[in-house]
């Protein structure tokens, strides 16, 4: 699922007048804390790493224990007590464990998927807008390709060619992900193997390599951190919708999006499963959103224009 | 111009077509085989290949791609291997209500959307701004299945003032629509603060307001229609992330259109109908694009069509 | 003169006379006329009886047509339908029967015996693809039929224009339980060469009622045969069927009073609630369903090689438990027949919930460690939830059993791989009967023609001994001595559980929640045949 916080660059409404992002400064961090809103997100993230890593100590349940005492007699979850403080799921599991150790889950395919679509999208853009010619531009012919296929149905048949697995998911969700980075990437790119102090490297007799090396992949950390950041949201909520359909990670597997899956049909009836891995989901998204938009800011002004 | 649209157009075609052999490759890999679930359960094996020659899914790869797509120009989308039905069929009657609830969804962004952006703008740096600004991204990164339930549970279970999934009437098409919408609300309210943020510094604002005329008339009248407009554009692309949506915000609500089509066809490997919406879905994408792109430069001068 | 087996109902037919046959399926406190509304939440596929073979197309196909068998209303008592009467030869290898003059399809042709041959030539005939094909197996003429050698059945014959005269290779006492399932019911050649492929969109029948309107994804609507052959039926005046509502949201309306049956059932979340109110519980119909969930163990992979193992699988699980997940809407299996059908062993006990015994057998079976093993299941709820149930019994005797949930397809696929899928939980693929007869649970789910690539025995059990006694018990055909068959079969189930290539886990009970207004014996709600309710029999009582 593309992300939407970011306009796309690679249409010609808008990249008149873009330019290459500044060399990254020190001091970014400070910068950082100074926005309360990326502070906010900084929280947030704190606060599900914690969790997650702390998951066992904190509870007094395993994930996967379906508890006798969990459920009615006649098979329905309980709601929040003082047992079982946000209720049990309906297999008789406490919820809170499940979403600390889906805390895992989310964290793992957010970093993991995320980075391979960050890879790869980096690979074939600065590949692309390195090379230019007619490499660049079938690797960017085949970059419009992958943009205009329906994310989700992409995702569901890549989904139902494999056996699923945690490191599936990942995979999918990467394959997925990456053509935003990747559309990316090559307008920086070009657009810096265009300055002419490139041109001036070349005339000297700079090497290829000692060009991408030297001066264009740097002027890019900026533009990867970013992305890097808020490519963690987006694929947060593809893990959860493709687990909510039923074809992401499996149960018993705790992942926010696979105990809303499991328990949906009781939403009427007992809506706390629902709304306390819904409201999880959303404030990890909601977290990586404000520190990747206000990485942007700092990083990256020219991509806002004036705030 | 016309060059350029020739070359748009083309540029489409083969992008069609690249996505037509990936999908039709990715089904052929599927564990799965549709000749069983068609011949039933009480099949003998000769029964099973009989039903596998007649449908041609004993030939290999490219035989099979090329018959589809000698089908595809006659406008022949096949028939479904469960229901038996021309798929073409199954798809034009879903398709309106598909389309009436990503109209609905872009109304909604729009409206919410283009209003949370003007205010922010308008009072930036208050209190307001602000709130409005972590609205937005509340609405970009909420999960839009959650959002569904959630609007569901509050607004047609709890409240009744909606009904509870459903097709039929306006009232079946708000919360749908509310719930594909809110994400690109929030995107919108974000663009429009800026644009209209950049739109009252310029110059010809302040010469109007020199000019004695009113707030709201130069707000409305001057900055509103320049501000919006770069954002138009933008609708012709949005319908690619809408089509994300409609999977599970159809499966959520009930809703009858193509996404609950090709879930359901998912399900029971009824390849023909998965074929024809993800073609359908993804010309509805290059058509948006195109659209956005051609529009484009009527909107704002300084671009042009390379 | 030649002596032929006449059946008993036959025989009262004779004496009494059709009428009175007749007349006993109509309800004296029927009222005529009025409509109704039932809701679905999946599009009906196809009304085809050549190919329509879900749970929801299966009943209103029965509406629309009919076949030469039926069963008694409510009941799995088998009754000439569109046949007035039948002869069974000696050898219980010809069967004639005489058909009822003035049946009229509902474009108006009188039917005919050619009619017959040529509906059943139809789905026999490979271009069909008609998943009914391999029930006509026993009629002479069927693989030159089905491999497309032949332009039809050789052993069907008509005799005159109302009898007709089937011939099979071999006595088959299933074969009138074969002439009522759908695939036998009787078409319209003109109208199905009109319609060609989409003739199940545009379907014409004998039945009690006709297609009225259908609008895809949206509703479909049965209106009043009344020219149907059976007088007094049907009684309602018009069936709306809704499509796209949520069981939930048929819920709500159902208790609003805008429709009479919600057609997926009371769904989960809610049955609690129902059946703690008076009012509507007294409006819920409990009865059985021939279905029976299992779990399929591949006696191709170790360690379900080993009987030991299987059956400490069978004493591993708690099925009280599992039950309790869904809600007590089943009640705890201990055999693959369920208990509505003849032939159940009421009196086989089965295994005992006994982890620790479980634990002893593994232990003689070499396993004292456990092992670990893949559990496949289909993706959709409740199935993963129940299978994690399942795995967590395991869990306590030390199998670890990996959960796989994929889609239908994806599972059926692996099942049918001779050593694709380890475990396979049946659910939401379970089988049901197709018609009530306890051969229907033995040829292809346990017995050896269905242990082949592509299958549907998931537990590749096959044993020939018992392939014998089923080929014996289904050649007694005379309807005297069934009592002597459906023993024979019993035995072979409790056979086949001493070896134990499934743990059944449960029977599906089946709950009809219907409105106030809606008449009719309860047995109608909970048709063993007929899913959710019996279309034609059941009445309003509202009706000016």
């Amino acid at each position: 699922m593309t992300n939407p916080t970011v306009p796309d660059l690679a249409s010609p409404a808008l990249s008149a007048g873009s330019q290459p992002p500044a060399k990254p400064r020190p001091g970014v961090l400070r910068r950082l804390v100074k926005r309360r809103l990326a502070v906010l997100g900084l929280v947030i993230i704190a606060i599900t790493v914690l969790g997650a890593i702390f998951a066992p100590w904190l509870t007094a349940f395993g994930p996967d224990e379906q508890l006798f005492d969990g459920l009615t007699l006649s098979g329905e979850p309980l709601p929040p007590n003082v047992t079982y403080w946000l209720g049990s799921d309906l297999l008789g599991r406490d919820l809170l464990t499940r979403i600390l150790y889906g805390a895992r889950t989310s964290l793992f395919i957010g970093v993991v998927a995320n980075g391979t679509a960050l890879v790869i999208g980096t690979l074939i853009g600065v590949t692309a807008g390195y090379l230019r010619g007619w490499i660049g531009g079938a690797l960017m012919r085949f970059t419009d390709l992958m943009m205009a296929f329906p994310a989700l149905l992409l995702a569901i048949c890549l989904a139902a060619v494999f056996e699923p697995s945690l490191w599936i998911v990942a995979l999918v969700i990467a394959l997925v992900n990456w053509v935003q980075t990747a559309r990316v990437m090559f307008t920086q790119t070009s657009s810096l193997v265009e300055r002419e102090f490139i041109a001036a490297e070349r005339t000297i007799g700079a090497s290829g390599a000692r060009i991408l090396f030297k001066h264009i992949l740097p002027h890019l950390v900026p533009t990867i951190i970013v992305w890097g950041t808020l490519g963690i949201s987006t694929t947060v909520l593809l893990e959860a919708t493709l687990s909510y359909l039923g074809i992401g990670v499996q149960p018993p597997t705790p992942s926010w999006g696979n105990i809303i899956f499991e328990n949906q049909t009781y939403f009427q009836a007992a809506p706390w499963l629902v709304f306390f891995p819904g409201i999880a989901i959303l404030a990890l998204a909601l977290a990586f959103n404000l520190v990747g938009d206000a990485l942007r800011d700092i990083l990256d002004p020219t991509q806002r224009g004036r705030e | 111009m016309i060059a350029y649209l020739g070359r748009r157009i083309v540029q489409s075609v083969l992008i069609l077509l690249g996505i037509s052999i990936i999908t039709f490759a990715l089904l052929y890999l599927l564990p799965a085989d549709p000749v069983r679930q068609i011949a039933g359960r009480s099949a003998t094996p000769a029964t099973v290949e009989s039903i596998r020659r007649q449908l041609g899914l004993d030939q290999p790869f490219l035989v099979q791609y090329g018959r589809y797509l000698a089908n595809l120009l006659h406008g022949d989308l096949g028939r479904s291997y469960i229901q038996r039905s021309e798929v073409s069929q199954l798809i034009i009657s879903r398709l309106p209500a598909t389309l009436l609830l990503m109209v609905g969804a872009i109304v909604c962004e729009l409206l919410i959307g283009l209003t949370m952006g003007l205010v922010a703008a308008v009072r930036r740096g208050s209190r307001t701004d602000n709130s409005l600004m972590v609205a937005s991204f509340v609405g970009v990164s909420a999960p839009q299945f959650v959002v569904g339930l959630l609007l569901l549970y509050v607004f047609a279970v709890r409240l009744s003032w909606f009904p509870i999934g459903g097709y039929g009437t306006f009232r079946h098409l708000v919360l749908p629509s509310l719930t594909v919408g809110i994400m690109g609300a929030g995107w919108y309210a974000r663009m429009m603060r800026s644009s209209m943020v950049d739109v009252l510094h310029q110059d010809y604002i302040r010469t109007a307001r020199a000019k004695g005329l009113g707030r709201l008339k130069v707000l409305l009248g001057h900055a509103l229609p320049n501000a919006i407009l770069p954002i138009v554009a933008m609708v012709g692309i949005d319908i690619g992330i809408l089509m994300g949506g409609i999977v599970v915000v159809e499966s959520v609500f009930g809703w009858p259109g193509i996404g609950q089509l090709v879930w359901q066809a998912i399900q029971r490997v009824d390849i023909p109908i998965i074929m024809g919406v993800t073609l359908v879905s993804a010309l509805a994408i290059v058509l948006g694009n195109l659209l956005a792109d051609l529009i484009a430069p009527f909107i704002d001068p300084r671009i042009k069509l390379r | 003169m030649k002596k032929y087996l006449v059946s008993t109902v036959a025989a009262a037919a004779l004496l009494f006379g059709a009428a009175t046959a007749m007349a006993q399926d109509v309800d004296p406190n029927a009222k005529q006329g009025g409509e109704i509304v039932i809701t679905y939440k999946d599009d009906v596929a196809t009304l085809d009886p050549a190919i329509g073979y879900d749970w929801q197309n299966w009943s209103m196909i029965k509406s629309l047509f009919d076949g030469l068998m039926d069963y008694k209303p409510g009941t799995t008592e088998l009754v000439p339908d569109l046949a007035e009467s039948y002869e069974i030869s000696p050898d219980g290898t010809t069967f004639t029967f005489k058909l009822r003059k003035g049946v009229k399809f509902h474009n108006g042709r009188e039917m005919t015996a050619e009619d017959v041959k040529y509906s059943i030539d139809r789905v026999v005939n490979p271009t069909t693809q008609s998943p009914g094909q391999g029930f006509f197996a026993s009629i002479k003429g069927y693989e030159e039929a089905a491999a497309g050698k032949a332009d039809g059945l050789s052993g069907i014959t008509v005799v005159d224009p109302l009898t007709i005269k089937f011939e099979l290779t071999r006595p088959d006492a299933t074969f009138l339980h074969v002439m009522a399932i759908n695939f036998s019911h009787v078409v319209p050649k003109e109208e199905v060469e009109k319609w060609g492929a989409d003739f199940g969109k545009h379907p014409v029948g004998t039945g009690a009622f006709k297609l009225g309107e259908w609008t895809l994804g949206q509703r479909l609507v049965f209106e009043r045969n009344a020219d149907y052959w059976h007088k007094g039926l049907p009684h309602l005046d018009k069936i709306t069927f809704e499509i796209g509502q949520e069981p939930i949201v048929a819920l709500l309306r159902l208790q609003k009073g805008e429709i009479d049956v919600p057609g997926d059932g009371i769904p989960p979340a809610k049955f609690q609630e129902v059946m703690n109110d008076p009012e509507q519980k007294a409006r819920v119909v409990e009865g059985g369903q021939l279905h029976t969930g299992y779990v399929t163990m591949n006696v191709n992979i170790p360690p379900f090689d080993n009987v030991k193992v299987r059956q400490a699988v069978n004493m591993a699980i708690n099925k009280d438990r599992i039950v309790q997940l869904i809600n007590n809407r089943a009640v705890p299996a201990n055999q693959p027949l369920p208990p509505s059908m003849p032939g159940y062993a009421k009196d086989y006990k089965g295994y005992p919930y006994d982890p620790a015994k479980a634990k002893e057998l593994l232990a003689e079976a070499g396993h004292a460690d456990g092992f670990t093993t893949d559990l496949y299941v289909m993706n959709t709820d409740p199935n993963p939830r129940i299978a994690q149930g399942i795995q967590q019994d395991l869990a306590a005797i030390g199998i670890k059993a990996n959960i796989q949930a994929l889609a239908q397809a994806n599972v059926i696929a692996a099942g049918g791989e001779k050593e694709g899928a380890p475990m396979i939980w049946s659910g939401g693929m379970a089988w049901i009967a197709d018609f009530p007869d306890p051969s229907n649970f033995y040829g292809p789910i346990l017995g050896c023609g269905g242990a082949v690539p592509g299958g549907w025995n998931w537990s590749w059990y096959c044993n020939e001994d018992l392939d014998k006694k089923a080929a014996e018990a289904d050649s007694i055909v005379d309807p005297a001595k069934q009592e002597e068959r459906n023993k024979m079969w019993s035995d072979i189930y409790v056979k086949i559980m001493e070896d134990a290539p499934w743990a059944p886990v449960f029977n599906e009970q089946r709950f009809t929640l219907k409105s106030a207004r809606m008449g009719g014996d309860d047995s109608l709600y909970v048709d063993p045949v007929h899913i959710p309710i019996n279309y034609d029999n059941v009445y309003v009582k509202d009706v000016q």
